[in-house]
């Protein structure tokens, strides 16, 4: 067990884990921040998706102890009042079905639209490809990357 | 939340007394057993009221308006957790932005099937949640009435509010909601014309949304309690395997592991329903702290495993019985397909004969025979089995995700020892179903496990587990066959079907009803790994499989896909072969989904480089039919678009439907493609996402367009329709694109012998 120091959602948060408990696990139980999802465990579906620093990262792969000072967001994080620009335009297109990917697909999308304001289709589907969603609701995905990146040009 | 049972079973909560002038008139009771706790408000913004008051189980009103309106059946992305409200607030009359909802408590003495299964969640309760709603409004007229000393039926309720023209008298619903709760419940009510319909039709979006992307704890797997311990399971890696022995001492000392011990699920003389079985009744459990702890605990215990012996399971299902044998020994793929093949060339079992179809045979020019395949598929659902239970010695507390509360609180009740009153089940919203859950062995086995601690406890899968358990969509096989005479028209049908261990067979589906000499027979083969039923059970193959077939027929016939389809249907419908009642379709409203689609998708003129599949069928009381693009990208057959026309009878909520008709492309083009179950020595070879493929972005159809019949019939089934058919869609359209058939799923692996 290890004192971390964790900078997440702009807060610093610390936890006593072992150093080798993954990100996932420390927002989920440690920190009861239960937005970020479990699927598989081995970085494949995308569900626990998160940003480190600026880039998308699978959170079930990501010791605690190789977080050191770069900054975590969360869903939770992403917008103070759930009105970011991919948020918005998920409620826009009414994209979810059962919803429990969308946390992971919605956290892809934002940094996808971080370094690339206006992606292509295929650059949309490149960055999204590893977010499974079980239902099938990638037309839905697709519409609402490109109505966030229209609303925030 | 108590459940109280009253003496009044869920059969008396309505007795249809038939059709009266204007609207339909309904007689019924209603029982204000529950307390439902302080709701949520859906539109966080919305002010609460200081009192609510109860009308029925459905609804409570509060003194400023706000209606709360109780969701109750399990919400697995179908969105009935909206549609299911939309009708009663369209009822009652309410404006939909001052609606609340919440997800009711499993109650059989309120609400009839609680049950996210079959594409009934709307259909089932299509008049009660109206009745819900009508009363509410009658109720309030009621008490108008009485206030004003004016007739009732001079009142009309627009939006929440009451108004009397001819005395210039006007309330909203929370200014006389306190006297409309006084109001006996009427005997009979007066239900809208659907022309007056303002709600139910329009597309209102996902009440749990905004909570969905902002990451708030909703699904079974978020659920906390102070105190709560994490509990995983270890069960055999392979059907075939039973528990012999198992080490823990050392996994015990591990960091935060609180105790590890085996658990048998069912005593050997529980009277067991379909959706209570599981392959694995004795499994060895860890319980600990946190989730990723009790994962490396099960990672490093030791377990020994020993081969079961044959077992036969009875089980009932919907009070039919039936045994479902299990054989010993660990099976493979290979042998599977070897034994279906043998099957398949052998005697099978007759499930309709029309006319004389051996005679037809042996006088064809020409015979087309054509054989199917698909593999086993694990549903993988994106939020693990998990789920929550809190048992103390005279109660047990669940909650999390499920698609059949009532059937499983039997099991749970049973097992723990408690009357089935003792026993309270909450849904929370579920994070995928496709039939999965409706096998909840997980809430038994979450019981046993907080009756053991005397704890609150969450049992969590991790995906191998959840992939490795079990409940697997069947494997099938197919064999067509279709006589031609020599003006190369269409004399005879054969279908015999088989799979492990149920046969894809519905013998009584079209093409049947439309073909003089029709010969359907199916067979099975035992298996002891374990299947459910996953999204349109049976339809999910048989569908494909028949629509690629008819697609080949045409072909040989000379004929447009869609027209030879309408010509059989024209068939079925002026001239059926049968009695009218052997046909298990509507004959007119499948030809009108197949025209529909026609029109919509401009079939016939057709793009240069975009190849056209169609596909039709119906299940579920509904009539879906496709047309899927495919064209060419660096020899890769890339899905462009997917156009369906859907009859599934009156939308309740367009937009969402459309949803779930694209995510059914998706699904179905997927679970074709890609997907698939192989086994070794019992084990299946792929327990995560590394190795079984799902669709992912980049191979979803670019887009996907969705067309509704217009309709007066009460709704019927939308969540599974969409699925089947668009396999076959996707094969024919391959065909063209590539100028190769692909018959056996998943089609990627589907290549040619090498010759040479």
């Amino acid at each position: 067990m290890a004192t971390y120091n964790l900078k997440i959602n702009g807060k610093t948060q610390t936890v006593d884990v072992d150093g080798a408990t993954p990100m996932l696990w420390v927002l989920r139980d440690h920190l009861q921040m239960v937005g970020t999802k479990f699927g598989c465990g081995i970085a494949q579906c995308g569900a626990c998706t998160i940003h480190l620093g600026d880039n998308a990262v699978r959170s079930c792969q990501l010791p605690v102890s190789a977080v050191g000072d770069e900054e975590i967001t969360t869903i939770e994080g992403l917008s103070e009042h759930g009105d970011h620009p991919v948020q918005k335009a998920w409620l826009e297109i009414d994209v979810p079905q059962c919803g429990y990917c969308q946390a992971g697909q919605i956290m892809s999308a934002s940094a996808l639209l971080k370094r690339n304001s206006s992606p292509t289709d295929d650059e949309i589907a490149t960055a999204m490809n590893g977010n499974i969603c079980r239902c099938g609701t990638y037309t839905r995905i697709k519409k609402a990357v490109k109505l966030a990146a229209e609303n925030n040009s | 939340m108590t459940l109280v049972r009253t003496q009044l079973g869920r059969r008396a909560f309505i007795k249809n007394t038939g059709m009266a002038g204007g609207g339909l008139v309904l007689g019924f009771s209603f029982f204000n057993a529950c307390k439902p706790k302080v709701a949520e408000a859906v539109a966080m913004e919305l002010e609460m009221p200081e009192t609510w008051y109860e009308i029925n189980g459905y609804l409570k009103i509060g003194d400023n308006g706000v209606v709360t309106i109780m969701s109750p059946n399990p919400e697995i992305g179908q969105n009935v957790r909206t549609s299911m409200p939309m009708i009663v607030a369209d009822e009652l009359e309410i404006d939909w932005k001052n609606v609340v909802v919440e997800q009711a408590p499993l109650n059989t003495n309120l609400y009839s099937w609680q049950v996210a299964g079959g594409s009934r969640s709307i259909s089932s309760s299509w008049q009660n949640l109206r009745m819900a709603g009508a009363t509410a409004r009658h109720m309030l007229k009621e008490a108008a009435a009485q206030a004003w000393q004016v007739p009732a039926s001079e009142i009309t309720a627009i939006a929440g509010v009451l108004t009397h023209e001819a005395s210039g008298n006007s309330a909203g619903y929370g200014e006389m909601v306190s006297a409309a709760a006084q109001i006996e419940v009427p005997e009979e009510v007066e239900l809208k014309k659907n022309s007056e319909f303002s709600i139910i039709g329009t597309s209102r979006k996902n009440v749990d949304g905004k909570k969905i992307v902002t990451g708030k704890p909703l699904f079974g797997i978020d659920v906390m309690r102070e105190g709560m311990l994490i509990a995983s399971l270890v069960h055999p890696p392979a059907f075939g395997k039973q528990l012999k022995s198992f080490d823990a001492e050392e996994v015990k000392k591990m960091p935060g592991i609180r105790d590890v011990f085996s658990v048998k699920l069912y005593d050997d003389d529980f009277d067991k329903m379909a959706f209570h079985f599981t392959a694995f009744n004795e499994v060895v459990v860890v319980v600990g702290e946190t989730t990723w702890q009790v994962f490396q605990a099960k990672k490093a215990l030791n377990v020994e495993w020993e081969d079961a012996p044959e077992v036969t399971q009875n089980l009932t299902l919907f009070g039919n019985e039936m045994k479902v044998k299990h054989p010993a020994g660990m099976e493979d793929s290979e042998s599977h397909t070897k034994r279906l093949k043998e099957l398949i060339a052998s005697t099978a079992k007759v499930a309709r004969r029309d006319g004389n179809p051996e005679q037809a045979f042996k006088n064809a020019a020409k015979v087309i025979e054509r054989s199917y395949s698909c593999p086993f598929l694990a549903h993988n659902t994106m939020e693990p089995m998990n789920f929550f239970a809190n048992v103390t010695e005279d109660h047990a507390e669940l909650l999390g995700p499920t698609q059949t509360p009532e059937w499983m609180e039997v099991a749970v009740a049973e097992r723990l020892g408690l009357p089935l009153e003792k026993v309270d089940i909450q849904m929370t919203r579920q994070g995928g179903g496709f039939g999965r859950r409706l096998y909840g062995h997980f809430m038994v086995e979450v019981a046993v496990i907080s009756q053991r601690m005397s704890a609150p406890v969450k049992l969590v899968y991790t995906r191998e587990d959840d992939m490795s358990q079990g409940i697997y969509r069947p494997s099938y096989y197919a064999t067509y066959r279709a006589a031609l005479d020599a003006d190369n028209n269409l004399i005879g049908f054969h279908v015999k079907a088989g799979g492990i261990p149920e046969s894809p067979l519905f013998a009584n589906r079209f093409p049947a009803g439309s073909i003089d000499n029709y010969l359907a027979e199916d067979f099975t083969v035992d298996t002891n790994i374990t299947t459910g039923a996953f999204r349109a059970p049976r339809s999910n193959f048989i569908a494909g499989a028949e629509q690629s077939f008819l697609d080949e027929l045409a072909e040989e016939m000379g004929k447009d896909p869609i027209d030879f389809r309408l010509e059989l249907l024209k068939r079925a419908e002026e001239n059926p072969v049968g009695s009218p009642e052997s046909n298990d379709y509507d004959a007119s409203r499948y030809a009108g989904v197949l025209k529909l689609v026609r029109e919509k998708a401009n079939w016939g003129q057709n793009e240069a480089g975009v190849h056209r599949g169609v596909s039709a069928y119906f299940c579920h009381q509904s009539y879906v039919a496709q047309v899927l693009d495919v064209v060419m990208e660096n020899d890769t057959p890339v899905v462009q678009k997917v156009t369906a026309a859907i009859d599934c009878g009156i939308v309740v909520n367009p937009d969402a439907a459309s949803n779930l008709s694209e995510g059914g492309a998706v699904d179905g083009i997927g679970h074709a493609m890609y997907s698939g179950l192989t086994f070794k020595d019992g084990a299946p070879e792929q327990i995560n996402f590394d190795r079984y493929r799902l669709i992912r972005h980049r191979e979803a159809p670019k887009a996907v367009e969705t067309h509704f019949v217009e309709s007066d019939i009460d709704p019927t089934g939308m969540g599974e329709p969409p699925f089947p058919p668009i396999m076959g869609a996707l094969a024919n359209a391959l065909y063209k694109a590539t100028g190769r058939r692909y018959y056996h799923q998943p089609f990627i692996t589907d290549k040619p012998p090498l010759i040479g």
